[in-house]
């Protein structure tokens, strides 16, 4: 006479917290999910074609689009991949100013994660308290090239210009208050019961898993695996400066909250670092008007971006526009240990989790 | 004939016409508290374009819900749908029937008659038995609300505030227990007046009640953290995903009168009630009761000095709950359930016990 069914649910792809456009197929017993299947694609623009039938100069905007929480990390990585492929070098100067930028935007990004990622598991005031520092840090990028979100900023051999007067100081005063602002954050969280009991345990990535997947970034060094571009391959002036990667011991989502949290705090560490060895000279290396790479010429270059390894593959035809041009998100990339870490949770984890892998849309659907 | 007229129909029904008068706008301007106050705990203004300070946002919410369409899904079950917000309000508002606002009746003279006036609607003697009772029919409204949404998510909010309910009614209706057995009486102006006579509120001697009530409480009325069955975050709106306009309205209402009731009995069982706040200076200067409560004014001052007692306990009860939805993160369901089950029961019976030895050895103490 009574039965039980499952019920599926379509959490997305407009609900309050799957962070943009993603959509996920649910399979339910009650509150267990027992499937789930993410679908993606509502946020496709076509970033590689247009890449592959527009000069390198003009793609640079399309990369600020991609992962528009953290714009500068794309950029920069597509402007270094060319810079590779036609075999240019920015000055000194403007790789310790690219390191500046990308650490303030990583900062930038994760107090963004660390905002949404709260206020889905309920805690409101975390995500007030976050964007008023991210604004801080917007102020600085629009201090700097006027852009606040996609900023272009990066230009093919080095800067768009140099730092404007009293930038380099309002910066410091930033970074050097920071601590305190993470730690009000930790106050509210790290030790907070209902924090730990909703992350402590859920979606448990193990190494091998971590590693078999592909994951990068702070889902993979969440599980213990200290890998770091920046250290592994370092890119822009991080050859020169100092930092710890911060790994987690568990792989949960705890783990992948307390690694991000010490990466803010090396970011700032690195920003200040490079903003005191900063050399002088010329922000912008001579550039021929028209690129011309080798035709043939290939190149893969990889940046740790605030979510993971975003990585650029260009291969040229000799001619202004690459021939192919393909982007390596790390959020499309983290996004497929979903379906596994979800399996078994409660409805209410699967925004845990979406939260604690990061993920922005724009850059897995690009 | 008159008299009787008087005293048993206009009297109370003025009262009641007053009493709901006063508490909607009470929760208008609850709501506008709570965004004020949430506001400047995250470092924003919070509503400021209507009035002064933002002070006619009530009234512009209010007319915007009035106006807004009135959207009843296809498919669902129109009646209950339609029910269902009422039978959620209705329990809400008949509580306030029990609550004393004030300890001392008021003469009033008109038309060369004396009526007195008391300050609550009602003053039953199993006032909180009646309390318990009430309360536990408003989860009917948000269930039956959820389910003839015939959507899924309200389903789900639904029945996540179903077991909800149904768990935290257990500790609930335990936690009074400690104030029943030191009271002697379930009459709320009785329990009042026993903590008058006692020289001590209750929440010296039942701290643990105080916890496991206010604990229970905000769980009962679905507030953070314990606000599953609405959790914006994962199940979109919870159980009045669906409901728009008046219908939405009044699920809000009910469940800020509701907070309103649980205050006030936090204030009545445990603050006190309409006692003035003496810091224990009572026991020093014994005239600083009878000062601060207004005794001087007679009937009228007492009257209205047990109502600011009141209103002011009530107030700071009501600021709790705001602070705890600015501080914490949400709890999810199967915790929920371990607290009320696993926590709060067996604490509330250890409570109950250990209360009850405590007394009655301290009555043979006393011989």
């Amino acid at each position: 006479m009574f039965q039980t069914t499952e019920m599926e649910i379509n959490l997305g792809p407009q609900h309050p917290s799957t962070h943009g456009v993603l959509r996920v197929l649910l399979k339910v017993d009650g509150e267990r999910i027992l499937e789930s299947k993410p679908v993606i694609g509502y946020l496709h623009r076509g970033c590689e074609k247009l890449g592959e039938t527009r000069p390198m100069p003009q793609v640079v905007v399309y990369t600020d689009r991609m992962d528009y929480v953290a714009a500068f990390a794309g950029n920069l990585t597509y402007i270094e991949a060319v810079e590779r492929l036609i075999g240019l070098e920015a000055p000194p100067r403007a790789k310790y100013m690219r390191v500046v930028l990308a650490e303030l935007q990583r900062i930038a990004s994760h107090l963004l994660w660390l905002g949404t990622h709260a206020l889905d598991i309920g805690a409101m005031s975390v995500f007030l308290y976050c964007f008023r520092e991210r604004e801080m840090i917007l102020d600085l990028f629009e201090g700097y090239c006027g852009a606040r979100l996609t900023l272009n900023a990066v230009r093919i051999g080095g800067q768009l210009n140099d730092f404007p007067d009293g930038w380099v100081d309002e910066a410091r005063r930033f970074l050097n208050a920071f601590p305190k602002q993470v730690e009000e954050y930790e106050t509210l969280l790290s030790q907070n019961r209902i924090w730990i009991e909703r992350t402590r345990g859920v979606g448990v990535i193990s190494a091998e898993e971590a590693i078999d997947w592909g994951l990068s970034g702070p889902p993979l060094r969440g599980s213990g695996v200290a890998w770091d571009i920046r250290k592994s391959n370092p890119y822009a002036a991080y050859a020169d400066l100092s930092f710890d990667v911060p790994v987690g011991e568990n792989g949960d989502t705890y783990d992948r909250y307390l690694v991000r949290m010490e990466e803010m705090r090396q970011a700032r560490r690195l920003a200040l670092e490079a903003l005191d060895k900063m050399p002088g000279g010329d922000v912008r290396a001579k550039v021929p008007k028209r690129l011309k790479p080798p035709a043939g010429a290939e190149v893969y270059h990889a940046t740790e971006s605030p979510r993971g390894e975003m990585g650029v593959y260009l291969k040229s035809d000799g001619s202004e526009t690459a021939y192919r041009c393909r982007f390596r998100s790390p959020s499309f990339v983290n996004l497929q240990a979903l379906p596994a870490l979800v399996k078994g949770h409660l409805i209410a984890d699967i925004v845990t989790l979406i939260g604690s892998i990061d993920i922005v849309l724009g850059c897995v659907d690009r | 004939m008159t008299d009787t007229l008087v005293n048993w129909g206009l009297i109370p029904f003025l009262k009641i016409a007053l009493l709901l008068n006063v508490i909607l706008g009470v929760v208008a301007y609850l709501t506008l508290l709570e965004r004020k106050v949430i506001a400047f705990m995250q470092v924003r203004l919070g509503p400021r374009r209507v009035g002064p300070h933002g002070l006619l946002q009530p009234i512009a919410d209010v007319l915007k819900l009035m106006i807004k369409e009135d959207i009843v899904p296809a498919k669902s079950d129109h009646l209950i749908f339609a029910l269902a917000p009422a039978i959620t309000l209705a329990p809400a508002i008949i509580a306030f029937a029990v609550i004393p606002f004030s300890g001392t009746p008021a003469p009033l003279t008109l038309f060369g008659h004396t009526w007195s006036i008391t300050p609550w609607v009602t003053d039953i003697n199993v006032a909180l038995l009646y309390l318990l009772a009430v309360s536990s029919i408003g989860v009917f409204g948000i269930v039956l609300g959820g389910w003839a949404s015939n959507s899924k998510y309200p389903l789900l909010g639904a029945l996540r505030s179903a077991a909800q309910m149904v768990s935290y009614e257990v500790p609930l209706g335990l936690s009074v227990v400690g104030v029943l057995i030191l009271a002697g009486t379930a009459s709320l102006t009785g329990i009042v007046q026993a903590q008058e006579r006692a020289g001590i509120w209750f929440f010296g001697p039942q701290i643990v009640g105080l916890f496991l009530y206010f604990v229970a409480g905000v769980a009962e009325t679905n507030r953070a953290p314990f606000d599953l069955a609405e959790a914006e975050t994962e199940l979109v709106a919870g159980f009045h995903t669906e409901y728009t306009g008046m219908k939405f309205a009044v699920f809000f209402l009910a469940e800020y009168m509701n907070m309103i009731v649980v205050a006030a009995i936090v204030t009545t069982l445990f603050f006190g009630g309409w006692l003035p706040i003496t810091f224990g200076l009572g026991w020093v200067i014994p005239a600083l009761p009878g000062i601060l409560s207004l005794q001087f004014l007679g009937p009228w001052g007492m009257f209205f000095a047990g109502i600011f007692w009141f209103s002011l306990k009530c107030f700071f009860v009501l600021f709790m709950y705001l602070w705890l939805r600015a501080t914490y993160p949400r709890y999810r369901y199967d915790q929920l359930m371990r607290i009320g089950w696993k926590v709060l029961i067996p604490l509330a019976l250890g409570n109950v016990v250990v209360t009850a030895i405590a007394l009655t050895v301290y009555r043979s103490l006393k011989g």
